[in-house]
C-alpha cells in the first residue's frame, strides 16, 4: 500500500526539500492504561542515547484506563528542554480524541495514525502517515491478550525509520526500559522490527523531521525529580520517613523505599537504619515527622496540595515549638482536588505562611533534577539548624517526568545538626534555657530526649525561654520577635538566587521553579526575534536573599513569571518592597494544567511591552483537546 | 515541693533516684479531679519500677488531660501537641530512638472524636507506648460539653440528654490491635498503680482507659462518670497481682482460681479468675466480657485483654538495634560506590 493512496494531499505530493534536524516536538495521543508510556520512554530514551538533548512530558488524566493521555518528546539540539507548545509530529492512537487533535495541528505538520480513525479526510494541508496497527500487531503477537500492551511500540519502529532513529538504540533503549522480563522484551521487539519494516516498505518520508547523532548527553542521567528527591533525602541520611499517598508525590516516597532497601539495610545484621510508615492520613505523616524530628531523627514526608493544607494545623507547631522535619510538596492544580495530574505552582503563598497566627516557612524551589537532589540534602541541614520545617516545594513537572541532568556529585558536606545542646556548649553557655537566644541569631539550642541531657516541656502553648508555659504578654512578644530574627538569619543560609544580568536592558525576568526552562528559552526568543534583551534572576528559596532587592534596582520593568493564576511569589516579593520597586513589578502567569512554555511567555511579554497586540497570540495547542478527558 | 528535710535519710528506689525527678510541676487542675490522682500513680509506678526519666517521653494532644504531662516526671523530655494527634507524633518518637519509653495522655474528646483516626491507627500499629484516656465522658477545658464517651441517657449539668451511645475505646483497642488493655478509676489507687506498673514491663500498645470524674462539669446525679456513679459501679475484674522481674519473690497462689501471665521482661502478672472460664489473652472472651458487663448497667476493670509476645511496631520494621537519631553518618549515607551504581543505572 503506498501512502499517498491513502493519504494524497497538496503537502504530500512532493518529498520534503527542508531538512529540520534535532528540532521538533513529536506528541503521542493514547489512551491511559495502553502501555503507551513504555513506548513513549524507549523513544526518549534512544533519542537521549544518539546524544541529542530531549524532554518527555506526561500529561495523564487522573484515572487508571481509558483516558486520553498525551505524551510529548522534544528534541532540541540547543538544549530547550521546555515543553514546545507546538506539535510539529502527531502520533494519533486515541480515536476519542484523534480529530480535534488533528484539527488544532499547524499547517504543514505530521500525523502518524490508526489507518482506521481515516484522519486524513480531515485535512488537507498535513502530511499523513496511516498505519494498520491492528494488522501488524496481529502478526507479530499472537497473544490476542498481549497485542493490546505491544501495540504502541509499533510507533517507535515507524518513528524510528521515519525520523533516522537508529534501530540498535531503540532496542537499547528497550532492553533497559523493561530489564529482565526477558518475554516482554521479545514481545515488544518483534513490535518495534515490525512497525520499522512495515514503514520501509509502505511510507515515503514528506516530514522535514529527522534525529542525527550528536554528542551533547555524554555522561548524563535520565530521572524523574521524585526519584531525585528520594535519592538526595537517602544521601542526606534520612532515618525516618511517613506518607500518605498522592498524586503527583507517591512516586517520592515508592523510590525511595526502593533505594533504602536496597542501600541502607545494615549489610551484617540485615536490619534497616531507616523506619518508613504509611500513614493513616497526612495529619499523621506530619506528626511522625515532627515526633522523630523532635526526638533528633532526620524525618521527613512528601505530600501534594491536599496533603499540605491538612497539615497546616501542625506545621504551625513545628514553627511555634521549634522542630525539624522535611516535606516536599509536588505541587500540582489546585484549589480542591483540582487537576490531580496536571502542574503548577500554586502552593507557594499558602505554604510561605502555612498555618494560622503569624508563621513563616522556609521554602527551597528546584528547578531541576539535580535541584531535587542538592535541596533534599540542603533541606535536611537547613531543617536542624533553624529547628522548624523545611519545605521542598517542587511540582508534577519536574516530579513526574523524565529529565535529563549531569550526574548527581556526592555531597561533600558532612551533615548539619544544628544546635544540639552537648556538655561542652552547656558548660560555654553557663545555663540552658530551650527558647534562649545566646547566640543572637535567634536560634536557640536544643535537647533531645534520651540524650542525658536537661529535659524540658514542648508545647504549642505560649512559653518562656525556659519552655514553660505562660501567658504573659512580654513574654509571647520576645518569643515572636526572636522567631522573627530567626527567620531572617535564615535569609543568609538558604541557596542563594541565580543571576544572569544583561547590560543596558530595561526588563528583568524573576521566576523559580520549572518556569527556568521556559524563561530561559524565552529570553533567547526574545533577544533573536525581537531584539529585546532581559536579565534574570531564578529564586531559588523563601525567605528571599539581599540579590533579589538589588535586582528589581537595576531594573526598569520587572516580569514575575510563574504557574498559578494569583501570582502568589509577586505577592511575597510585594510584602518586602518599597513602594517604588512594587510600581515595577508585572506578571506573566500560565496556569491551565499544563507546563509552561516558551512562547507563551515570550508573547506575553512582548504584549505588556506594547511590542505585540494581544490577538496575535495563539492558544495552546494541547488545551484546545483537554475536555476530552472530562468525566 | 517540698524538700526532704537535711536529717531525714534519703529515699532512693532500685536505681538509686529520689523521688524527686519523678515528680512535675504543680498542677492547675481543678482540686479533686480524678486526673490529679492518676499522675501520683504515674508518679508512683514510675519510680517503684525504676524507670530512669531521662530516657522517658512524656506527650499528650490538647484538653484538661493532656496538661497534666506537666505534672508528673518533670526530667522526662514532654510534648504537648496538637489536639487528638498525640499519636502520630509518639509515633515518630519511638521511630526515632526505639530505647524510650512513651507514656501518652489523651482525654475522651481527645482520643474519642477529634483523635479517633489516630487512635485507631496507633492500636493497629501496636505502637510500644502507654496511652492513658483520662476519661470523664465531657470537655471540661471548654465548659462541660459531652464527649464521645458519655454514656446513652446520661446528662449535663444543665440537664441536657446525651443521645447518642458511648464509644467503648477498650472493646474498640481490643478489636483493633492493641495487646495490653485495661480499664481502671482513678479512685482504685491499688488497681490503677498495679495496671501501671504491668504496663512498664509490656513490649506493645497499652491502652489504658481511666474513669476519672470531672468534679466541676459532670460529677452530679445524672452522669455516668460521676465519683458515685463510679464507686457504685466499677465492677473489678478480680483481684490483681503484679510481681516486677527485679524483685525475687514468689507468690503461692492457686492455679485454679488465678492465672499467671509472663509479662515481656519477665515480670509476673497475677489475675485472680473472674469466672472459671475467662482468659485475658483470649480477645472474644474480652470483648464479650466487656459487652456482657455492661449490659448490666456496669464497667469492668482491670487488665482486660493482654498479649504478650505480639510484636509491636517497631519489630515489625526491623529497625536495627540502635537507636535511629543517634546512627554515625557512615550508617546513614551510602558511600560514594553505591552512588556511582546509582547514576549508571540512570544512564
Amino acid at each position: 500500500m503506498a501512502t499517498s493512496a491513502g493519504a494524497a494531499h497538496e503537502a504530500a505530493d512532493q518529498p520534503a526539500t527542508r531538512r529540520i534536524v534535532n528540532d521538533f516536538s513529536i506528541q503521542v495521543a493514547t489512551v491511559n492504561g495502553s502501555g503507551s508510556q513504555t513506548a513513549n520512554l524507549v523513544l526518549l530514551r534512544s533519542l537521549f542515547q544518539m546524544g541529542v538533548p530531549v524532554s518527555g512530558k506526561n500529561m495523564f488524566p487522573s484515572n487508571i484506563a481509558g483516558l486520553p493521555t498525551w505524551f510529548t518528546i522534544r528534541a532540541n539540539k540547543d538544549g530547550y528542554i521546555a515543553r514546545k507548545k507546538e506539535v510539529d509530529f502527531l502520533v494519533a492512537m486515541n480515536p476519542e480524541t484523534a480529530k480535534e487533535d488533528v484539527l488544532s495541528l499547524h499547517p504543514g505538520q505530521a500525523v502518524l495514525y490508526d489507518e482506521p480513525l481515516k484522519l486524513n479526510a480531515l485535512r488537507t494541508d498535513l502530511i499523513f502517515y496511516p498505519v494498520p496497527f491492528d494488522r501488524i500487531v496481529a502478526e507479530v503477537c499472537k497473544d490476542a491478550k498481549l497485542r493490546r500492551l505491544v501495540k504502541n511500540m509499533i510507533y517507535d519502529g515507524v518513528l524510528s525509520r521515519l525520523l533516522g532513529v537508529d534501530m540498535a538504540q531503540m532496542e537499547q533503549a528497550l532492553r533497559k526500559q523493561l530489564g529482565k522480563k526477558l518475554k516482554a522484551v521479545e514481545l515488544n521487539l518483534g513490535a518495534l522490527k515490525a512497525g520499522h519494516a512495515f514503514a520501509a516498505e509502505h511510507l515515503i518520508k514528506q516530514d522535514p523531521y529527522y534525529i542525527e547523532p550528536m554528542d551533547r548527553t555524554a555522561g548524563m542521567i535520565l530521572v524523574e525529580g521524585n526519584a531525585a528527591g528520594a535519592l538526595g533525602s537517602m544521601m542526606a541520611g534520612v532515618t525516618v520517613v511517613a506518607w500518605y499517598p498522592i498524586t503527583p508525590s507517591s512516586s517520592l516516597p515508592e523510590t525511595l523505599i526502593a533505594y533504602m532497601r536496597k542501600y541502607r539495610v545494615d549489610k551484617t545484621t540485615g536490619k534497616a537504619t531507616f523506619a518508613i510508615v504509611q500513614a493513616e492520613d497526612e495529619i499523621a505523616s506530619i506528626g511522625m515527622v515532627i515526633g522523630a524530628g523532635w526526638a533528633g531523627a532526620r524525618a521527613m514526608t512528601s505530600t501534594a496540595g491536599p496533603g499540605i493544607s491538612l497539615m497546616s494545623e501542625f506545621a504551625g507547631l513545628a514553627y511555634y515549638a521549634e522542630v525539624p522535619g522535611v516535606v516536599f510538596d509536588i505541587q500540582r492544580v489546585g484549589p480542591s482536588t483540582g487537576l490531580p495530574t496536571r502542574t503548577a505552582q500554586g502552593d507557594m503563598l499558602t505554604t510561605a505562611t502555612l498555618s494560622h497566627g503569624d508563621t513563616k516557612q522556609i521554602l527551597l524551589i528546584p528547578a531541576s533534577v539535580e535541584e531535587c537532589y542538592t535541596m533534599a540534602i540542603d533541606a535536611f541541614d537547613l531543617a536542624e539548624r533553624f529547628q522548624t520545617l523545611v519545605f521542598v516545594m517542587s511540582d508534577l513537572d519536574l516530579g513526574m517526568n523524565t529529565w535529563m541532568s549531569r550526574a548527581f556529585p556526592y555531597p561533600e558536606k558532612p551533615i548539619d545538626r544544628g544546635k544540639l545542646l552537648d556538655a561542652a556548649s552547656l558548660r560555654r553557655l553557663g545555663e540552658w534555657g530551650r527558647y534562649q537566644d545566646v547566640d543572637g541569631d535567634g536560634i536557640p539550642y536544643r535537647t533531645v530526649p534520651g540524650d542525658g541531657m536537661a529535659a524540658y516541656f514542648t508545647r504549642g502553648s505560649g512559653h518562656n525561654t525556659k519552655g514553660q508555659y505562660s501567658e504573659r504578654p512580654d513574654d509571647y512578644v520576645q518569643n515572636m520577635e526572636r522567631l522573627a530574627r530567626k527567620f531572617e538569619t535564615a535569609r543568609s543560609h538558604v541557596p542563594r538566587p541565580d543571576v544572569e544580568d544583561a547590560a543596558g536592558a530595561e526588563i528583568g525576568i524573576v521566576g523559580y521553579g520549572t518556569s527556568h526552562w521556559a524563561i530561559d528559552e524565552c529570553r533567547h526568543q526574545l533577544a533573536r526575534e525581537s531584539e529585546v534583551r532581559t536579565g534574570y534572576l531564578r529564586l531559588r528559596a523563601y525567605p528571599f536573599t539581599e540579590e533579589l532587592s538589588a535586582f528589581v534596582d537595576r531594573y526598569e520593568r520587572i516580569y514575575v513569571v510563574e504557574q498559578n493564576r494569583d501570582a502568589q511569589m509577586a505577592m511575597l516579593m510585594r510584602m518586602e518592597m518599597r513602594p517604588d520597586q512594587i510600581a515595577k513589578v508585572r506578571s506573566v502567569l500560565h496556569y491551565n494544567g499544563l507546563p509552561i512554555d516558551a512562547r507563551s511567555v515570550t508573547d506575553d511579554i512582548l504584549v505588556q511591552e506594547g511590542l505585540k497586540a494581544r490577538t496575535e497570540v495563539h492558544a495552546d495547542v494541547i488545551s484546545a483537546g483537554m475536555h476530552a478527558g472530562g468525566e | 515541693m517540698p524538700e526532704p528535710t537535711p536529717t531525714a535519710p534519703k529515699k532512693t528506689n532500685r536505681i538509686g533516684l529520689e523521688p524527686q525527678p519523678y515528680r512535675g510541676g504543680k498542677t492547675t487542675l481543678c482540686a479533686g479531679c480524678g486526673h490529679n490522682a492518676i499522675s501520683e500513680r504515674i508518679i508512683d509506678a514510675f519510680y517503684e519500677m525504676g524507670v530512669d526519666p531521662a530516657q522517658v517521653v512524656k506527650l499528650s494532644g490538647i484538653g484538661c488531660s493532656s496538661k497534666s504531662p506537666a505534672y508528673f516526671l518533670g526530667a522526662a523530655h514532654g510534648f504537648n501537641a496538637v489536639h487528638g494527634r498525640m499519636p502520630s507524633v509518639a509515633t515518630g518518637a519511638v521511630l526515632a530512638n526505639r530505647r524510650l519509653i512513651a507514656i501518652g495522655v489523651s482525654g475522651d474528646g481527645d482520643t474519642g472524636a477529634i483523635g479517633i483516626g489516630q487512635f485507631v491507627h496507633a492500636m493497629r500499629r501496636n505502637i510500644p507506648m502507654i496511652y492513658i484516656i483520662e476519661d470523664n465522658g465531657c470537655y471540661g477545658l471548654t465548659k462541660g460539653q459531652f464527649s464521645p464517651t458519655a454514656d446513652l441517657g446520661s446528662t449535663l449539668k444543665t440537664g441536657v440528654i446525651n443521645d447518642l451511645p458511648p464509644l467503648d475505646t477498650c472493646a474498640l483497642a481490643i478489636e483493633l490491635g492493641a495487646s495490653f488493655v485495661a480499664r481502671s478509676f482513678s479512685g482504685d489507687k491499688k488497681q490503677l498503680l498495679s495496671i501501671l506498673k504491668a504496663s512498664l514491663s509490656h513490649r506493645g500498645m497499652c491502652m489504658i482507659d481511666i474513669i476519672s470524674p470531672c468534679v466541676t462539669f459532670n460529677d452530679h446525679e445524672g452522669s455516668t462518670k460521676s465519683y458515685a456513679y463510679a464507686k457504685d459501679h466499677d465492677e473489678p475484674l478480680g483481684e490483681l497481682n503484679f510481681v516486677p522481674f527485679f524483685e525475687d519473690i514468689s507468690v503461692e497462689y492457686d492455679p485454679g482460681t488465678t492465672r499467671e501471665v509472663t509479662m515481656h521482661d519477665g515480670s509476673k502478672l497475677l489475675l485472680k479468675k473472674v469466672a472459671e472460664d475467662y482468659d485475658p489473652t483470649d480477645k472474644l472472651a474480652a470483648i464479650s466480657l466487656i459487652h456482657e458487663t455492661v449490659r448490666r448497667g456496669e464497667f469492668p476493670t482491670g487488665i482486660l485483654y493482654i498479649e504478650p509476645d505480639k510484636d509491636d511496631f517497631v519489630t515489625l520494621l526491623d529497625l536495627t538495634a540502635e537507636p535511629l537519631n543517634t546512627l554515625p553518618l557512615d550508617r546513614i549515607r551510602p558511600s560514594r560506590e553505591a552512588l556511582d551504581e546509582i547514576m549508571e543505572s540512570l544512564r
